[in-house]
């Protein structure tokens, strides 16, 4: 369940009337709405990323891309979020933007920065050249892997929806 | 088709809509219910329906209650509650034994829903009324967070021998019955009997509530409900 900071209580491990636990029926109900693994990039605390982020505006949506470096990952399962911090006219902004919301249309890494925490809050203090984080190092053979196969699964799932869509064509023109 | 239904808070999450809609969600475990009894004026005089919710192993439960839910033909159930109905012919509608699920509630788009919230204990003026108490310091000593005058109370008057009744001081706050009204209801699961409510309900996680057709509607949830823009 989305305990949001709280330890689980026994309340929400114990079964109700139709022997499933409270966590269970929570996690069923926001289990379709979670982006898959294949959906979102491999990325960490230090990485410059684009977050595009959809915008509707009345009738028209466009979508508005925000780059910046991913200070912070918060919380788990559907309330997950990233804090991504950039510097617009000398001014730091910071925004958190919910990861698995809809309005999230895609993340791309720009950069593979090399952080040695999970909050990168002292980049708040930095000035100037210091607020530059040396590009990661270690681990690259991992990352690379992750993305070629991220890539494959990406180029088979538009294939696989071409596919459907021609069949489908085809159904129709068929049935024509 | 019964305007209410007995179920269990399950615990809250957030549920995103098309268009990206972050909604913080109450899911609720309604029903499956069973109609235990139909009060009419005649035998009880007032016209009502008693409906009930979760089977009890018998031995946890009592002749009494396990003879009254026979009646109905049912298993004996733990919780019990009735909902009132305007006269002795819409209370007969329902039969003994008629399952109600939460599908009852699928023309409402929005609920009352009653439970009990969770107690606090006894709590002084400030958590209980959100008074501001007495000042830091200018000779305040001791009674920072004490309530002031509570006058001299006349029992309506305010002067006199008695503290006006009623009057707000530190006691036991929560453990009660709260009715939190018109909640919109987002989604509805019939297969796996849940019920999906915007916002915050009273009491905790698997709590026991009464959900409700609304009583009353305020005028741009009244025009939503009857779809109107």
């Amino acid at each position: 369940m989305e305990l949001c900071g709280r330890t689980a209580n026994s309340r929400d491990t114990r079964p109700m009337s139709n022997n499933t636990t409270p966590i269970e029926i929570v996690e069923s109900i926001v289990a379709d709405q979670l982006k898959g693994n294949d959906d979102l990039p491999l990325m960490g605390p230090g990485d410059t990323i684009d977050v595009h982020y959809r915008i509707i505006e009345g009738e028209k949506e466009r979508v508005q891309i925000f780059q910046g470096v991913l200070l912070s990952m918060n919380n788990q399962g559907i309330n997950r979020t990233i804090t991504v911090r950039r510097i617009v006219a000398n001014e730091g902004v910071e925004r958190i933007f919910p990861l698995h919301s809809p309005r999230i249309a895609r993340i791309d890494v720009i950069r593979r920065g090399d952080a040695r925490r999970a909050k990168l809050y002292f980049l708040r203090d930095r000035i100037g050249k210091s607020r530059r984080l040396r590009d990661q190092r270690r681990g690259q053979k991992h990352i690379q892997v992750w993305e070629q196969s991220h890539a494959q699964k990406v180029a088979e799932a538009k294939q696989a929806a071409k596919d459907a869509e021609k069949s489908r064509n085809e159904a129709q023109d068929a049935a024509k | 088709m019964p305007p209410a239904i007995i179920g269990r808070k399950v615990g809250m999450t957030r549920y995103f809509t098309e268009d990206g809609k972050n909604i913080p969600v109450t899911v609720i475990q309604a029903g499956p219910c069973v109609v235990t009894q139909v009060k009419t004026a005649e035998s009880d005089g007032y016209a009502a329906v008693q409906v009930a919710f979760e089977d009890v192993k018998p031995r946890r439960s009592t002749m009494s209650v396990i003879a009254h839910d026979a009646k109905a033909g049912s298993s004996p159930k733990r919780i019990h509650r009735e909902f009132r109905c305007d006269n002795d012919a819409e209370a007969e509608g329902y039969e003994l034994g008629q399952e109600v699920k939460v599908d009852c509630l699928a023309e409402c788009k929005f609920v009352d829903v009653t439970g009990t919230s969770k107690g606090k204990g006894f709590q002084g003026v400030m958590k209980r009324h959100n008074f501001r108490g007495l000042e830091a310091s200018h000779g305040v000593q001791r009674k920072h967070r004490s309530a002031g005058s509570i006058g001299g109370g006349g029992i309506n008057l305010g002067t006199g021998p008695k503290v006006k009744k009623g009057k707000k001081m530190a006691g036991q706050m929560g453990n009660e019955r709260v009715t939190v009204r018109s909640l919109h209801v987002v989604s509805i699961d019939e297969e796996r009997n849940l019920l999906l409510v915007k916002g915050p309900v009273p009491g905790p996680n698997t709590g026991v509530l009464f959900i409700k057709t609304p009583t009353r509607l305020y005028k741009p949830k009244a025009n939503a409900q009857a779809g109107k823009s």
